[in-house]
């Protein structure tokens, strides 16, 4: 095989590890969306916090620690103990519980029948109330996220891959990882929306409150189900793009890379969360390596997407998967 | 007026028994507007109760009073002989009280099939791991779930649109979807909120039938609201009459039929 193409494999394959990573923040986007017509600003944050929840419990920091000490003058920061990244895993898990179940209380019970923009502008807010809260929680350096999930170039496919082609393609383990754990995600979610009674309930939810009251379902419950089930979505997420490129404020943003995703695959569907990110990850590596590198003058990962979408927004609006409009006059 | 402290017997020879819900001196407001105006009356084990009065009369407040959907001012509710302390609409629900829709609200994107099932949600109990690996409890409990929910397809005869995405169903259909979801929740007291409205006369013949064998079959109490006063003196054992928030009547439809401030509201007064 001639060396263009295998190259172009190995970016073509890259590209689609990068999009589960999108794909993994859209989830967050759409669950929470289908279940309450809500566009959630904060799903990029809550992958921030979470992430940084996790470093902060490993690591044994005591939350707030600035705080504390500032107001008695201590000299406190850290417990002083280790937790197992599992354990501290778990214990963000409840902490994004918690997070959802406050939202709800606070925030969400009292925006019920509003508009659509007030209860995103109210996302807005909740988006930088929670980044305030990540930096006096857990204090604003960079931090390394270290569970034990594995690093480096995947040595067997580089072999194997050399010994068939005579070239070898070089595939990180974490993106591998990142995969993995998407696939598992995404056929727990389905199986969750499909077969359970809670999954039934928020579907009926997502299309009509009255008749989802009038058949015995808790708003509230479904609610703060969906955040949290959304807080773990977001913990995936913050923990892959964690492991990746650090812990830091930065992070935040990988919301702004799961917009054009969810234009791609529509906004109500998890099958098309994935699907979007996978055809976007592809769709710009092989856009770079193909025409923006050699012709453009690289970088165009950064607007590509972008492009992408509008051109979706112009010719299919609903997105690939997404429920058609179809307005009956 | 009949005593009936121990209920009684309809002229078609059916009994009906004791008080099953009974509404003590409810009045609704809405800022300034008063929409109900200290109104009681009940609803007995058995009966086919209505609900009348001309439009705006609080009608439909009245039920969505019992549903939970709106919570009275003054006055109070009072369900198997104890009263009911203020409720979410879930939690009657939860208590066997289903209820249906003047402007129809169904799962649209959901099947028929799915749209009824969701009326067995509080009858499903195991757990969500056994949910959806499907394992233990939870295949025997969907079993049963789907064959009652078989049932009132069968009932309804709409065995040959069980998969179409509601969305997709015409008017009459979609009410029809809609009063099994509540039937399958196998309620003990079933609300309709004007079932006919909107319907050509086929479809009504067939919802009268529906709400009388309901009645008849599953000895299931039904209070409902309707506008067309034919249909409600064919149906009902017994008639509230409202006007104006208050109510003007409450008795057999043939003495509801005779009552001059019922007459009065329905065709017009001269005030001169």
């Amino acid at each position: 095989m001639p060396d263009q193409l295998l190259f172009a494999m190995e970016v073509a394959l890259n590209g689609l590890m990068a999009g589960v990573m999108y794909a993994l923040v859209a989830l967050g986007f759409v669950l929470i969306f289908k279940a309450s017509g809500i566009f959630n600003y904060a799903q990029g944050v809550m992958a921030l916090f979470a992430a940084m929840t996790v470093v902060g419990i490993q690591k044994g920091q005591v939350p707030f620690a600035h705080l504390i000490n500032a107001i008695f003058g201590t000299h406190i920061h850290y417990f002083g103990w280790n937790v197992p990244a599992l354990g501290a895993i778990l214990l963000t898990v409840i902490v994004m519980g918690l997070f959802a179940w406050v939202v709800n209380k606070l925030v969400l019970k009292h925006l019920v029948n509003q508009e659509p923009i007030i209860l995103f502008m109210a996302t807005i807010g909740l988006a930088y109330f929670l980044e305030g809260v990540a930096d006096l929680m857990w204090g604003a350096d960079i931090k390394k996220l270290d569970v034990g999930l594995p690093q480096g170039i995947n040595g067997y496919i580089d072999e194997t891959t050399f010994n068939l082609f005579g070239y070898g393609f070089f595939i990180d383990n974490l993106d591998i990882t990142a995969s993995v754990i998407a696939a598992i995600l995404v056929t727990a979610l389905v199986l969750f929306s499909q077969y359970t009674k809670q999954g039934r309930a928020l579907r009926a939810v997502a299309d009509d409150h009255q008749a989802a009251l009038s058949v015995g379902i808790s708003l509230n419950f479904i609610w703060v189900l969906v955040w949290t089930i959304a807080g773990c979505v977001a913990l995936v997420a913050g923990m892959m793009w964690g492991a990746k490129s650090g812990v830091q404020f930065s992070l935040s943003l990988i919301a702004l890379k799961a917009l054009p995703v969810l234009m791609l695959g529509g906004f109500t569907s998890i099958p098309g969360a994935i699907v979007g990110g996978l055809i976007i990850g592809v769709g710009e590596q092989l856009f770079e390596f193909a025409i923006g590198a050699p012709y453009l003058g690289g970088a165009t990962q950064n607007w590509f997407a972008y492009v992408l979408a509008l051109l979706f927004l112009v010719f299919r609006p609903q997105g690939l998967f997404g429920e058609k409009i179809i307005e009956r006059v | 007026m009949k005593d009936m402290t121990e209920g009684y017997t309809t002229p078609d020879g059916r009994q009906i028994g004791g008080v099953m819900m009974e509404m003590k001196n409810i009045t609704l407001r809405f800022g300034g507007v008063v929409a109900i105006k200290d109104i009681s009356f009940d609803i007995r084990e058995g009966e086919i109760r209505a609900i009348i009065g001309p439009n705006g009369a609080g009608k439909s407040s009245m039920l969505n009073v019992i549903s939970g959907f709106y919570h009275p001012q003054e006055g109070e509710v009072w369900f198997h002989g104890k009263k009911r302390p203020t409720m979410r609409p879930y939690q009657v629900a939860r208590q066997g009280i289903a209820r249906t829709f003047q402007n129809i609200a169904l799962f649209e994107g959901m099947s028929v099939l799915d749209n009824i099932m969701t009326g067995r949600l509080n009858y499903m109990k195991s757990t969500i791991l056994d949910q959806a690996l499907w394992w233990g409890k939870a295949e025997r409990e969907e079993t049963e779930n789907r064959a009652k929910v078989e049932e009132i397809i069968d009932f309804l005869e709409i065995q040959s649109i069980r998969k179409t995405p509601v969305g997709r169903l015409p008017y009459g259909l979609k009410k029809r979807v809609e009063l099994g979801r509540a039937l399958a929740a196998q309620p003990k007291l079933l609300l309709l909120d004007e079932p006919m409205a909107g319907m050509n006369v086929e479809e009504k013949e067939d919802m009268s039938r529906f709400i009388l064998d309901v009645n008849d079959e599953f000895g299931m109490t039904i209070a409902l609201i309707e506008h067309d006063m034919g249909v409600v003196m064919d149906l009902s054992d017994r008639v509230v009459v409202m006007d104006y928030g208050k109510k003007i009547g409450d008795g057999t439809p043939d003495e509801v039929r005779s009552n001059q401030a019922v007459i009065d509201a329905y065709l017009g007064v001269s005030h001169d």
